[in-house]
């Protein structure tokens, strides 16, 4: 049966650590007390809730530094909320946390694989924590390393591996003992186009199976090819939550035109703004505008033949087409990139 | 308590340590052997020292050996693991309650310092031949002894561990290890520094110094030692206050 995870207004105020050299010694104080220093209190999670269905997949959605990280650092065992709840099916993060652990699988953002041992072994090990007998343990390990194409290296030491190989490595990990909810932080960064392919192809596959996603991403293409619903995030809070589809469709004026022109005659960017459907029009380098606009396709005879009365030279149209990269910008004002 | 898990990391240290085995036999034994044939046989030999040393020596070798096998096995891999492999997290992510894996480590670090100690005796013994003059006079307190010093080693390589961050592992060396070292009472007995009276008091505070003290009255009782139930009395109290610390610092570095 497959397994949700909720969360219930978490708030998470890390206290920022004193620089290095004001705490006077080389061994980490252990307590705050008696410090009087202000505390600089950085808040990455400020009052999330969210309900993620069991057998979905669902995409937390947000710049760096939107708390997406932290809510999967909460669910996973390894933050402690400030405030606030969390549950992974019935069991409270918190407060059952070894039966959590045994419901969830976790891809971290930075690989963390066991140095010490080799590829095989670091799955068969993984699995063997899980209580996992031997002669199965070996199986799962050999399908999983064929699985992620790892075979010819699956007696190595990980030390020599290359990013993608360990971030696959991290990702068959994280289903030798098949855990009924994966969390993957950032699965893609660093990974090749064909690696990430093969990654979405495996992702979609373990949910066919049952089983409940959840992934962080800073990119829209894989949250739009992957996510069944997604959250997008900022600054610990939720700002949008639906499918991918009716979240683009919720922006208004979600093409964005972008224009090129050889020469940029006086009054063009007025022109522009003028002609019915365009919401905004910023001039770029001097060389070009963006458009943002109601409809794509159907503004370019429009801006042809108002390039051509005006003596501008169009030289290039680039047209995108509704994104959450324009949504997220929609709701905060930010390139997700930023 | 999940003791498959428990005994799964016992097993994943376990096979690390056969893989490394060659690194961790040179890494334990060679510094204490050139210590004591430079001490033991080139001292002694050439008149410098009295035949006597030997004797004194080797309990203060075997303290030390232990003290920092089980230091090291613990802290060294416990800074790498939490800073930067992060290999812990596979682990603190395993369905058992994490002070347990803390306590894996610090078993997996005794079972190391008591292997080192029992192993540097027969060794140092061999190098220091002839003239050495010790046997075990109370085999329950030498094992009892034995324990714990393990164990405070372990414990104490946990709380550094936890508390140390991999840039300073070399500030750890110079104003943790090498004053333990020297004023752990391992070359020289506790009342040698009858002549230091306020240096003798502040000794006390270094748990190396029970561990020399109490391999010496157990192995060599002809020379002067502290009490054997001060010795008993201080490695319960440093076990269980570094292990307090130690499970109180992993448990900081483990969730945040």
């Amino acid at each position: 049966m497959a397994v949700g995870v909720r969360t219930q207004d978490l708030r998470k105020i890390y206290n920022s650590a004193p620089p290095a050299g004001a705490t006077g010694g080389f061994i980490a104080r252990a307590d705050a007390k008696g410090s009087k220093a202000p505390k600089t209190e950085i808040a990455a999670l400020n009052g999330l809730s969210l309900e993620v269905l069991p057998g979905e997949i669902f995409g937390l959605l947000g710049p760096n530094g939107a708390g997406k990280s932290t809510t999967v650092g909460v669910l996973t065992t390894r933050v402690r909320p400030t405030t606030g709840q969390a549950w992974v099916g019935d069991h409270h993060v918190w407060q059952e946390q070894a039966a959590v652990k045994h419901l969830i699988g976790v891809v971290p953002q930075r690989p963390n694989l066991d140095f010490s041992l080799t590829a095989r072994e670091i799955l068969t090990f993984h699995a063997a924590y899980f209580g996992i007998p031997a002669k199965q343990r070996d199986e799962r390990a050999n399908g999983l390393l064929e699985k992620f194409k790892l075979t010819d290296r699956a007696n190595q030491m990980v030390r020599g591996f290359s990013g993608g190989m360990m971030q696959r490595l991290s990702i068959a990990r994280s289903m030798m003992h098949d855990p009924e909810v994966l969390f993957l932080d950032e699965p893609s960064a660093g990974l090749d186009p064909q690696t990430r392919i093969l990654l979405w192809e495996i992702i979609r596959e373990y949910n066919q199976a049952g089983k409940t996603i959840l992934l962080t991403t800073h990119y829209m293409e894989e949250a739009d090819a992957l996510c069944n619903r997604l959250a997008i995030i900022d600054h610990g809070k939720m700002i949008a939550l639906d499918t991918p589809q009716n979240l683009k469709a919720s922006i208004p004026g979600g093409y964005l035109l972008r224009l090129h022109f050889g020469s940029q005659p006086p009054g063009l960017m007025d022109a522009l703004q003028a002609l019915a459907g365009v919401r905004e029009v910023r001039a770029n380098d001097g060389t070009g505008a963006d458009v943002y606009a109601d409809r794509g396709g159907s503004l370019i005879p429009e801006i042809a033949s108002l390039a051509a009365t005006t003596g501008a030279d169009l030289r290039d149209v680039h047209i995108s087409e509704p994104s959450l990269e324009n949504l997220f910008l929609h709701h905060t004002g930010r390139s997700l990139r930023d | 308590m999940n003791w498959k898990t428990f005994l799964a990391m016992l097993a994943r240290d376990a096979h690390v340590a056969r893989r490394n085995a060659f690194q961790l036999v040179f890494q334990t034994f060679l510094q204490p052997l050139l210590f004591v044939f430079v001490f033991g046989r080139v001292m002694v030999g050439s008149g410098y020292m009295p035949n006597s040393y030997k004797s004194l020596l080797l309990p203060g070798i075997i303290a030390i050996t232990m003290v920092f096998t089980g230091i090291w096995a613990v802290a060294m891999p416990l800074i790498a693991e939490f800073q930067w492999t992060r290999e812990i997290e596979d682990r603190l992510l395993a369905p058992i309650d994490i002070s347990w894996i803390a306590i894996e480590k610090v078993i997996a670090g005794t079972i190391q310092a008591v292997v080192a100690g029992l192993v540097v005796i027969p060794m140092a013994w061999i190098v220091l031949h002839p003239g050495v003059d010790i046997s075990i006079h109370a085999p329950l307190s030498f094992v009892a002894i034995i324990l714990l010093v393990a164990i405070f080693s372990a414990c104490g390589g946990l709380a550094l561990g936890c508390s140390i961050n991999q840039q300073h592992i070399g500030l750890m060396f110079g104003m943790v290890i090498t004053p333990m070292i020297f004023f752990g009472c391992a070359y020289y007995p506790w009342s040698a520094l009858d002549n230091f009276p306020v240096l003798q008091k502040i000794v006390l505070i270094n748990p190396l110094v029970y561990a020399s003290e109490g391999l010496r009255a157990t192995l060599v009782p002809q020379f002067p030692h502290l009490s054997g139930i001060a010795v008993f009395v201080m490695l319960l109290f440093f076990d269980v206050l570094l292990l307090v610390l130690g499970l109180r610092q992993f448990g900081k570095k483990a969730i945040s």
